[in-house]
């Protein structure tokens, strides 16, 4: 089995960042400082530097990384899935709303 | 280790021993690059034209009098077509106040460009002998002014290239130096993070009104910063959101105190970590830095860019391996080794800060000015008249 490599920058964070690409199916554990390493397996191929969730997110929630809200989700995303723009929206300079 | 710099008269210290020849006008800027040209000098190509609506003109003022200041500048040489809105009288007085050699040249008044040509190389040439003579001598670090900007940003600038420039960054300050941080835009969903570290309220309170005007700016204009902020190439590279990739981009400031935050290209009036208002656009930041001091430019980039500074070296870290390969005759400072667990931030970062010494020195240029890319430009607020 392929080994993965993700990284969680903050316990509070909700996604982890791929530092080399990974499969569908793969299971990862990925080390969360002061905490047990998480286990998920990967719903979907992610490239390097993309992101999955670590838990599930639901649509209106924000997605965490660095510990603070990157954006909000714009539908349901589960462990495991691609975190990107096709799921995610800024909630800053949105002079379109 | 030691720094090797040109003291200036006016106590400053430079980097580099540049003659600048600094036109005060688009219709100026190719006789000045002929001058520049012939005599081997720098140029800053300014592609501005001669009407400033408002503050655009105190900007322009400002930006042209701080590069013309800046201590890696021996000489300059002003040209001016003669009918344009910066006055150069003033700007030639302005920038002769630390008290370096300044000529002007207005192509009106000399009669067109073949005169103005052949005069102002001549005056180069005599520069040129001049600056050949001059030694650099031991100087204290407390005289470095480091700007850290981020451009072609990928998901690992937030998580390699900018953390180990932070830790330079952080280094540069406890050594009693300066590092400005710009990119105002860059800011938006972190700038909670820069307020907290504040070394007061007052400065607390600068950073959040330049984020929010600069936020409140975008949503007058009733557009949608995605696709803009961030770019398709950031996109590309995994930040999905503004938020994201702010949060990766302060940390090539590292963790220092925020001393001040200061205007585009103007002075700052204490050491340390300073903010500088402005917007994130490359060339545009990288020249308000150089206004506003700095001597050189620690510059991350995840999907590589050759951009330099006609003043200043601009030094390219990638902790991006596909780039570091790829785009190798831009990039000065490849990070390797982190994702693989053979090196750390904290070494990589040690090996920069050597490295950037090596290019303050003079004993190493980087790829930018070895290649002779000398971007200039600056910020506008208002439409061009």
């Amino acid at each position: 089995m392929k080994k993965a490599k993700f990284i969680i920058i903050h316990p509070k964070d909700n996604a982890a960042t791929a530092l080399v690409a990974a499969d569908a199916g793969e299971t990862v554990d990925i080390e969360v400082k002061g905490q047990s390493p998480l286990r998920i397996k990967l719903a979907e191929p992610v490239q390097s530097g993309y992101k999955v969730a670590v838990r599930p997110i639901s649509k209106g929630e924000s997605v965490i990384k660095y510990g603070y809200p990157i954006g909000k989700a714009t539908k349901n995303i589960s462990t495991g899935q691609h975190v990107h723009i096709h799921n995610v929206e800024s909630t800053r300079g949105r002079g379109d709303l | 280790m030691q720094l090797w710099g040109y003291q200036r008269q006016d106590g400053a210290v430079g980097f580099r021993n540049h003659i600048l020849v600094l036109p005060t006008v688009y219709c100026a800027a190719k006789t000045a690059k002929k001058i520049a040209d012939q005599a081997g000098a720098a140029i800053a190509y300014n592609v501005h034209g001669c009407g400033h609506l408002g503050d655009d003109y105190t900007i322009a003022m400002r930006t042209l009098v701080g590069i013309g200041q800046n201590p890696n500048v021996a000489a300059v040489l002003v040209v001016a077509l003669g009918c344009e809105k910066i006055n150069a009288d003033e700007l030639a007085n302005e920038i002769s106040k630390v008290r370096k050699p300044v000529e002007l040249l207005s192509i009106q008044k000399e009669g067109g460009t073949s005169a103005t040509i052949d005069k102002g190389v001549k005056i180069l040439e005599q520069w040129n002998k001049q600056t050949a003579q001059m030694q650099r001598t031991l100087v204290k670090p407390d005289t470095v002014t480091v700007g850290v900007k981020c451009g072609g940003s990928d998901a690992f600038s937030g998580l390699i290239a900018n953390p180990v420039t932070g830790v330079v960054s952080d280094r540069i300050v406890e050594e009693g130096g300066t590092v400005l941080l710009g990119e105002v835009t860059e800011f938006i969903g972190a700038e909670h993070c820069l307020m907290e570290r504040a070394v007061n309220k007052e400065v607390a309170e600068q950073i959040r009104e330049i984020v929010i005007q600069y936020e409140n700016v975008i949503m007058g204009y009733g557009v949608d910063i995605r696709g803009t902020q961030p770019s398709p190439g950031n996109i590309e590279g995994g930040l999905t959101t503004i938020e994201e990739k702010s949060l990766g981009a302060i940390h090539k400031a590292g963790d220092s105190t925020v001393q001040e935050v200061i205007a585009y290209g103007q002075s700052p009036s204490k050491k340390g970590l300073v903010i500088m208002d402005g917007p994130a656009v490359d060339v545009v930041c990288n020249t308000g830095m150089t206004a506003s001091g700095a001597q050189l430019i620690l510059f991350t980039t995840g999907a590589g860019t050759p951009i330099g500074s006609p003043i200043a070296p601009v030094v390219k870290i990638t902790g991006t391996p596909e780039t570091a390969k790829r785009m190798s005759c831009n990039i000065d400072f490849a990070v390797e080794g982190i994702i693989e667990g053979t090196n750390t931030i904290q070494k990589s970062a040690e090996q920069l800060y050597s490295y950037m010494i090596d290019v303050l020195n003079g004993q190493t240029l980087c790829k930018a000015e070895e290649l002779g890319f000398d971007e200039f430009d600056f910020y506008r607020k208002y439409v061009n008249t």
